[in-house]
């Protein structure tokens, strides 16, 4: 005989509670993190090295670095001067909460105010798994076209910032700006939207007046 | 390829509720807007439940289309690939209802 059990239970949710485990750490130690996403040659790592450009002096940063393969990323982290972690997840597409949680204590977190965390180069999934940080940030570029928002819904819905980067191309691309944040609004009317052009810089000020502004009033809360 | 860990993640919860009864059939109900491959699933379940109370056992997909709700004159509808505005009143101003799912929604046990 057949007994049917019901469960309702989130297929995700104990990656969700290793990820609420992270958060939990980076709050015991004062320390605000970002999730950075994007996909392949959005500009994930000039954006990261511009923002540790524009919050020098300001805040103690560290940087852990998802990818498939190779520390490429993570060296010029450290060249840069920064305490940095290499995650190679093997053919892996996304970060997932279990790998941050080998990677942050890698990290001096007591002498940090706040990590930033490139996630792998890919717009399908790493949405979908929670990793424990206080930000996730999408990173969306003039060239990938007007259209993703309508072609990769579950990204543009898992975020709480939205960086337009390289408008520094918008006069050479076709880009309808109008078109794309309809999309973006009807998926995630709250999402806080920077437009930059990592190249000229432009915009990189506003964003990085904004997040120190999060990070301070995170590590008194 | 994510679906490995997801098909892990699914085995974790049936055998954490079957206790040490043979699992014949899991249940799942998985919305337009999350991102799994049936096929590639059902590919590794075979795979992973070998030697558990899960081996043999079928998984069964209960797929929700991807709904929204216009936010102005609230009439429901599918969206489509190339936009998202209300069909009826052309707004842009719209919610997603229904299409986020991702449980286990039930277990089949013997």
């Amino acid at each position: 005989m057949t007994t049917r059990i019901p469960i309702v239970e989130n297929i995700l949710s104990a990656n969700d509670r290793i990820a609420d485990r992270n958060r939990v750490l980076l709050d015991e130690k004062g320390v605000y993190s970002i999730n950075i996403m994007a996909s392949p040659g959005a500009g994930k790592t000039s954006f990261i090295l511009k923002t540790l450009e524009a919050l020098k002096g300001r805040l103690k940063l560290g940087v852990i670095e998802g990818d498939l393969a190779t520390s490429i990323d993570a060296e010029k982290a450290m060249a840069a001067g920064l305490p940095a972690v290499q995650i190679n997840t093997g053919g892996g597409c996304h970060l997932d909460a279990v790998m941050l949680a080998d990677a942050l204590p890698a990290l001096p977190l007591s002498d940090l105010d706040l990590v930033l965390v490139e996630n792998v180069g890919n717009l399908v999934c790493p949405a979908n798994f929670q990793i424990g940080t206080h930000l996730n940030v999408l990173i969306a570029s003039i060239p990938e076209g007007d259209d993703k928002p309508y072609k990769y819904p579950g990204m543009y819905r898992g975020v709480q910032v939205l960086i337009i980067n390289k408008t520094d191309l918008m006069p050479y691309v076709t880009f309808n700006m109008s078109y794309f944040i309809k999309g973006v609004e009807a998926l995630n009317p709250d999402v806080t939207i920077f437009p930059v052009s990592c190249k000229s810089g432009e915009g990189m000020d506003a964003w990085a007046d904004w997040l120190t502004e999060k990070v301070r009033a995170g590590n008194q809360g | 390829m994510h679906e490995l860990s997801v098909t892990q993640s699914v085995l974790d919860i049936a055998l954490a509720n079957a206790g040490a009864r043979k699992i014949k059939q899991v249940n799942l109900v998985i919305g337009q807007f999350s991102s799994i491959v049936d096929d590639s699933v059902q590919f590794y379940w075979d795979m992973i439940t070998k030697g558990t109370p899960a081996q043999g056992s079928l998984l069964h997909f209960e797929r929700i289309a991807g709904e929204m709700t216009c936010r102005r004159c609230g009439h429901v509808f599918h969206p489509t690939d190339e936009t998202f505005d209300c069909p009826s009143c052309s707004s842009p101003l719209v919610k997603i209802s229904k299409g986020e799912e991702f449980q286990v929604d039930s277990i089949d046990v013997e």
